[in-house]
């Protein structure tokens, strides 16, 4: 009953913080949006494009040459387009000399030209020159009118989205605008050459989805033809799938291609390369380029030495470019909460040995006291109370009791010192094993199934009991000592249990930290809360309608997180049925959750190649980290919060200071997707699992040893890594052509792997 | 670029859409049909995009139809029904030709529903725990460590080897080992693939890696495969392949090494002439001699036929339950050894009609120059192959000293066929004289053929002969079909009319005088010979239903009449008393009469027609 009135304060807190969150959020939101509108505006100096009028841009010729180019040179190129007109090529040839332009000036500038020369010239311009003087119309015409009225279809939101792309040049000079650019960029200084390189992608994207949306379905493949094997081979995901977009019609179902509409691609340049840039762009008239990014890029621009290559990219690679510097900015309470004061019994070492098989502990309280770790609040940690945490209940207590005997038997680990791999292997497992997790104790195994089931094992001799039925706890002594034992039905004892309650292929599951709950997510698009002591489910959860990838229980239970295919996580209480945060902002699906060791925040992973961290208490999102080639697919904290470790399908290891919000290392080995992290109980180690049949062990500590943060590089976010990735790898061991799907270590450090083995 | 995009994603044409269209009764214009396959296309690179996450997140590597069917589901399309089977789908390609296609299997829907023993459940799943390395120690053995023999390739080709090696093994190193995927047909025959391939592969220069190549397609053709003991493997077509893969091997690289094709000829004739090994590696070593052109089998098979024989009979006369698989493989070898020997005669015979070639006699063991021999007309492509083959081969023996071919000297056609027939009697007669490219009416030495035969004819009518006769009509009678036969009766005119434009006269006019003495038996044994197919078609006018019946009286006879020449020239070989001749008699008939082995003949033959 003291129960009871516990949990009904702490839902009633919860609700109290929830109402104040919300405020705080909107208010954020509508912080952060003229913000970066600023920004734009101060990188933007050709105002065309954001001027509504009609009669402005439709003097987009004159417009243009007031922002940048020099009047007299638009008459200049008036006057060769002429002569070259009427076949007078050796006038040309002198006027251009005399001029100083350049000898491909004409071909390239002959479609900015043309506004003004065709007012003296009525008839005088040819046929190229006429058909971007259409175009130009055209262009006038779609940007007076404002877009909902220009494209009629079922899909109103999308089709805005899309009717940016109606604004459009030539389709046939692209080519030239882009090629143009590219031998710019190639003739720049190597030290701005790589940083503006990274506009290549973007603007290739951009440009080709504008030929599609503008029904140039040739010219769009031509010039993909072209240029496609320019860009970074780690493009090649969204590249096939471009590839594979040729008409209208298809972009508006078309997920990928919306995100890159909908959100700014994010690119960091030094300012100087950033003017080089622009004066070329202006002095060029190469609208069509600047007009894409300043609408669908955004630069973020900084001050000081232009990044390499490798620097660039090491932070590239996701679907919407880098991160803006500021939004790793927010401060991250990234310290461990400070441990309760439990009462430990420090003698009676013997029949400690003989009860930590799992056995009912009787509790005996002892007077010798020994506090947590250190007494003292750790100044990276968040308050106590930050977000409100269920109440110890006497179990817990018992348990973390354990732990610390435990703990104290642990093996330390290090390069010296290896762990022992114990192989979990999941035998006769036809229907699929998606799934697997273990309880902290390692005491219960648990695999989800792509048949839709749920089987729990018991790892330890003590079998798995259900609780009696109402009828017979109500024969029990209720007084007894050991009332606990008495609720359980013998008859029921087996060394596993299935549950069955999902629609789909059970993609994710996670013990309760009390190790008496059990959740899984499914493809069904439901999470559900299993009792592990009647082995009934208690609740589904409902809120994704896609898949769910992922689902996590905090390490204070009560909360859990989940995400899927609807690309938002949400954040849940065991007791309510909608969830309390969700967290938006990914691009893509969000394919993996993990709740930060001090419960105040959740990371999320992402098939658009991101790694979000997000706080719980606001629900803003506090980081963003790039630099995978591919969907992430797990994640791992580090025991003492600081750290965060990353796999992705491309083999690699991320590994983040989440503090500074920064890649520390890049541990390559992996030759396939990396479904399992765990770092070891004290963080000297860090072990990965892969679909390659390999567990790999990485020297941790190490790699955080040798990061040397000074001010600058946590001012700037730029990361020089250095290639140590055969140093910090410990060892490889393979397991018997069974893909690692799950790392677990035991709290004496032994290594737990566990995978189905795949004839 | 219309190209590459084509090799980029599948295509659906617009015929296709346009045909399923109008079986859906709906018809639809050219230009309509384009755009509906382009979008088509689109719509299924989508689905095959999206089904892919399924497969990610269930962590597998492969794409199952489940998957597919998810991504359908969710973006509310229709799934397909039919295709969620749990077993693999074994990929097959053609004999031939580079075709592939998914095995479909018929399954009989309501012997299913009907059946009484309902397959129990698979076993529980369950998990078990090991150690798996001890402090982290343990067999650290690194992915990807190659074996010494390869690391001194250059970085490129030890690339193509990292390939080749996933590509057939998959990733796991355990499996690096021949011998170790004996268990497993598909293993092997991805490997024979990937041989076949590499071989194939013009910018490759394999040089004396043909040899180690040989080694692994030898094993794959010769030796007891743990597959082998589940009479359900099919390991047979994995030694045609093999054994057609051989000659392919030679075709274009026989020339890299030498001494190779002599190394392979001793290595079968090792195999063939050792009584222990099982008959599947017997069978082996006649389909890789097969395959090797029939010189080869000429060379080593036919001599060894009598000493071979005493064995394959043993083994087909024991009617005990136990043996009965090893009976179903004998008579598996029986019918390769059947198609080599046929092809030999023919190819025998076809030489033989070229009346500048080839010399009956020709003591030396001389062999025609290729161009001389071709003939467009009569000798096919793949001929010219076998025979190139074996130029070297031979050229490679000269230099070679004291090998058993040395002295090996040709027999004579007919001495040959006297011999062969003595083993297979009726079946041989039957096949070989339906067989096509025979009915130019080729050149007869008649002086020297009917020489033999006239002693045959002398010694066949002698007592023996009658004694066996009625051993020979009591096993026909108890024939099933006995008394369907429609043609017991050929008139002799006629077939002595049709004898010299067959292209065996020879056996003709014996049998002419044969039949006059064995008049009697004529009635009851017409039989065996509709047992074959290809017999049916053959006019009842033609010779071989005339000789096909005799077998019993005639063939002691004849065969000491064809022993002599090779008593002479092989010394190793048993001596004809070892094996008491009417052993080979009496069980003729039986071989002939049994119902299923019967028809594994003809599937035999069928898979045994290899483009050489």
């Amino acid at each position: 009953s003291s129960d009871d009135i516990m949990s009904t304060k702490f839902i009633l807190k919860m609700a109290a913080v929830q109402g104040g969150m919300v405020d705080e959020k909107e208010e954020v939101d509508i912080k952060t949006e003229p913000q970066s509108d600023g920004l734009m505006n101060t990188n933007a100096t050709d105002g065309r494009q954001l001027s509504p009028s009609p009669s402005s841009s439709s003097s987009a010729g004159s417009s243009k040459s007031a922002a940048g180019a020099p009047e007299d040179q638009q008459t200049l190129l008036a006057v060769l387009q002429f002569l070259r007109k009427n076949k007078l090529t050796e006038s040309v040839e002198i006027l251009r000399r005399e001029a100083g332009l350049p000898e491909d000036a004409l071909d390239t500038k002959g479609a900015d030209c043309s506004a003004p020369s065709s007012g003296g010239t009525a008839g005088g311009v040819d046929g190229l020159d006429a058909g971007s003087l259409l175009s130009r119309v055209a262009v006038s015409s779609s940007a007076g009118t404002p877009a909902p009225t220009k494209v009629a279809d079922d899909q109103p939101d999308v089709s805005v989205v899309l009717s940016a792309y109606s604004q459009q040049g030539d389709p046939a000079l692209y080519k030239v605008y882009y090629s143009d650019l590219k031998k710019f960029i190639e003739s720049v200084l190597d030290c701005h050459r790589a940083e503006l390189s990274q506009v290549f992608y973007p603007l290739f994207v951009h440009m080709y989805l504008e030929l599609v949306y503008n029904n140039h379905e040739s010219e769009a493949k031509a010039f993909f033809e072209k240029f496609s094997g320019d860009q970074e081979c780690y493009y090649e995901d969204d590249l096939r799938v471009l590839s594979s977009l040729t008409k209208k019609e298809h972009m508006r179902g078309n997920e990928t291609l919306l995100d890159f509409r909908t959100s700014k691609f994010v690119l960091r340049i030094s300012r100087d390369s950033y003017q080089l840039l622009k004066r070329h762009l202006q002095e060029r008239q190469n609208n069509q380029i600047w007009n894409i990014i300043q609408e669908h890029l955004y630069i973020d621009i900084f001050d000081g030495m232009p990044r390499s290559k490798s620097q660039i990219d090491a932070m590239s690679g996701s679907l919407a470019g880098e991160a803006k510097r500021e939004a790793n900015k927010a401060k991250v309470y990234y310290g461990l909460l400070k441990e309760p004061e439990i009462e430990v019994p420090l003698d009676d070492e013997d029949e400690e040995a003989e009860n930590e098989e799992g056995k009912p502990k009787k509790k005996k309280p002892k007077k010798d006291s020994m506090g947590s770790k250190s007494k003292k609040q750790d100044p990276n940690a968040p308050l106590q109370n930050r977000i409100p945490l269920p109440e110890l209940k006497d179990s817990d207590k018992l348990d973390k009791i354990m732990y610390m005997k435990e703990s104290t038997k642990r093996i330390r680990l290090g390069r010296e010192n290896l762990p022992s791999i114990c192989f979990y292997t999941f035998l006769n497992a036809y229907q699929g094993l998606t799934a697997v997790d273990f309880t902290d104790d390692s005491s219960l195994i648990a695999g989800g199934f792509a048949d839709s089931t749920v089987r729990v094992w018991s790892v330890t001799p003590k079998k798995l009991r259900k609780v009696k039925s109402a009828a017979d706890l109500n024969l029990i002594d209720k007084e007894s000592d050991d009332v606990l034992e008495r609720i359980m039905d013998e008859k029921t004892a087996s060394e596993s249990k299935i549950l069955y309650g999902h629609s789909g292929p059970v993609y994710g599951i996670s013990f309760s930290p009390d190790r008496n709950y059990l959740l899984s997510c499914s493809e069904d698009g439901t999470v559900r809360l299993w009792s592990l002591l009647t082995f009934t489910c208690l609740v589904g959860y409902k809120g994704h309608n896609y898949p769910v990838w992922d689902t996590q229980f905090s390490p204070y239970g009560y909360y859990f997180v989940s995400g899927g295919h609807d690309r938002v996580a949400r954040l849940w209480a065991t007791d309510h049925y909608q969830p309390l945060r969700i967290f938006a902002g990914h691009l893509a699906d969000v394919t993996c959750t993990r709740f930060h060791p001090n419960s105040n925040y959740v990371v999320t992973g992402s098939s658009d190649r991101t790694i979000r961290l997000w706080d719980v208490l606001t629900g803003n999102c506090v980081r963003i980290f790039t630099g995978h080639k591919g969907p992430i697919h797990t994640l791992a904290f580090s025991p003492n919060g600081k750290f965060l470790a990353s796999g992705a399908t491309d083999g690699r290891v991320l590994l983040w200071d989440i503090g500074h919000g920064l890649m520390v290392s890049e541990l390559k080995g992996h030759t396939d997707t990396v479904y399992a992290l765990r770092f070891s109980r004290d963080g000297e180690l860090l072990a990965s699992g892969s679909m390659d049949n390999t567990v790999r062990l990485w020297d941790a500590a190490k790699a955080f040893d040798d990061l040397e943060t000074d001010d600058f590089t946590a001012a700037t976010g730029h990361i020089h890594l250095q290639d140590n990735s055969q140093e910090l790898l410990l060892g490889t061991y393979m397991s018997k052509s069974t893909p690692v799907v799950h790392l677990h270590f035991t709290r004496r450090n032994l290594l737990l792997a566990a995978g189905s083995y795949a004839a | 670029m219309a190209e590459r995009e084509e090799r980029r994603f599948a295509q659906v044409s617009r015929e296709s859409v346009a045909l399923m269209a109008e079986s859906a009764g709906v018809e639809l214009g050219e230009e309509m049909a384009a755009v509906l396959a382009e979008d088509v296309c689109y719509r299924l690179r989508e689905a095959a995009q999206s089904c892919s996450q399924f497969m990610k997140h269930a962590k597998r590597k492969k794409l199952t139809v489940e998957d597919f069917n998810r991504a359908l589901r969710w973006s509310n399309v229709e799934a397909v029904c039919g295709y969620g089977a749990q077993d693999a789908l074994p990929f097959r390609s053609g004999k031939e030709g580079e075709l592939f296609f998914v095995e479909d299997r018929e399954i009989n829907l309501i012997e299913l529903a009907l059946a009484t023993n309902i397959p129990k459940g698979c076993a529980e799943t369950m998990v078990r725990v090991n150690v798996a390395y001890l402090d982290g120690k343990g067999g650290v053995e690194l992915q990807g460590a190659v074996p010494t023999a390869v690391q001194s390739l250059s970085d490129d080709l030890l690339k193509y080897y990292q390939q080749i090696t996933r590509a057939i093994l998959g990733d796991d190193p355990h499996l690096m080992k021949v011998k170790s995927v004996s268990h497993d047909l598909e293993q092997l025959n991805r490997l024979l693939h990937m041989v076949r391939s590499l071989v194939q592969n013009p910018y490759l220069y394999l040089g004396s890696y043909v040899r180690s190549l040989v080694s692994s397609v030898m094993y794959c053709i010769l030796e007891p495969l743990a597959a082998s003991i589940n009479p359900l493997n099919d390991h047979w077509t994995l030694r045609d392949y093999a054994a057609l893969l051989l000659s392919n091997i030679f075709w274009t690289h026989g020339d890299l090494v030498s001494g190779l094709y002599h190394q392979i000829l001793l290595s079968l004739q090792k195999v063939l002439s050792d009584p222990v090994r099982p008959l599947c590696s017997h069978y082996g070593a006649v389909v890789g001699l097969h395959a090797l052109g029939w010189k080869a089998v000429e060379k080593v098979l036919f001599p060894h036929l009598p000493a071979y024989w005493a064995n394959l009979q043993a083994v087909l006369d024991d009617y005990s339950v136990s043996n009965a698989q090893v009976k179903a493989d004998g008579h598996k070898v029986y019918g390769a050894i059947l198609v080599a020997v046929e092809r030999l005669l023919k190819m025998k015979a076809l030489s033989l009609s070229h009346p500048g070639e080839w010399c009956f006699n020709a003591q030396t063991g001389s062999l025609a120059a290729a161009g001389g021999y071709s003939s467009p007309g009569l000798s096919p492509p793949p001929q010219s192959l076998s025979e190139a083959a074996f130029g070297i081969a031979s050229h490679l023996q000269a230099g070679s000293g004291g090998c058993p071919w040395e002295e090996w000297a040709p027999v004579s056609l007919p001495a040959m066929y006297l011999e062969l027939y003595s083993f297979f009697g009726d079946s041989l007669a039957v096949r070989f004289s339906t067989g096509p490219g025979l009915d130019s009416p080729p050149y007869c030495p008649s002086a020297l053929l009917r020489e033999p035969k006239k002693e045959a004819l002398g010694q066949g009518s002698n007592s023996d002969t009658a004694r066996k006769m009625p051993q020979l009509t009591a096993n026909l009678s108890i024939s099933p079909r006995r008394d369907g036969s429609p043609r017991t009766d050929p008139p002799p005119p006629s077939l002595a009319a049709a004898g010299p434009g067959r292209s065996l006269p020879r056996s003709s006019s014996a049998q002419r005088s044969r039949y006059s003495s064995s008049r009697s038996a004529q009635r009851l044994t017409g039989l065996p010979r509709d047992v074959f197919p290809k017999a049916r078609f053959a006019s009842p006018q033609n010779g071989p239903p005339t000789f096909s019946f005799v077998i019993g009286g005639r063939q002691m006879g004849q065969r000491c009449q064809g022993r002599r020449p090779f008593q002479t020239v092989f010394a190793p070989t048993p001596p004809p008393a070892a094996v008491p001749p009417r052993a080979y008699a009496h069980k003729l008939p039986v071989i002939g009469r049994v119902g299923k082995p019967v028809r594994r003949w003809t599937c035999s033959h069928y898979s045994l027609l290899l483009p050489l």
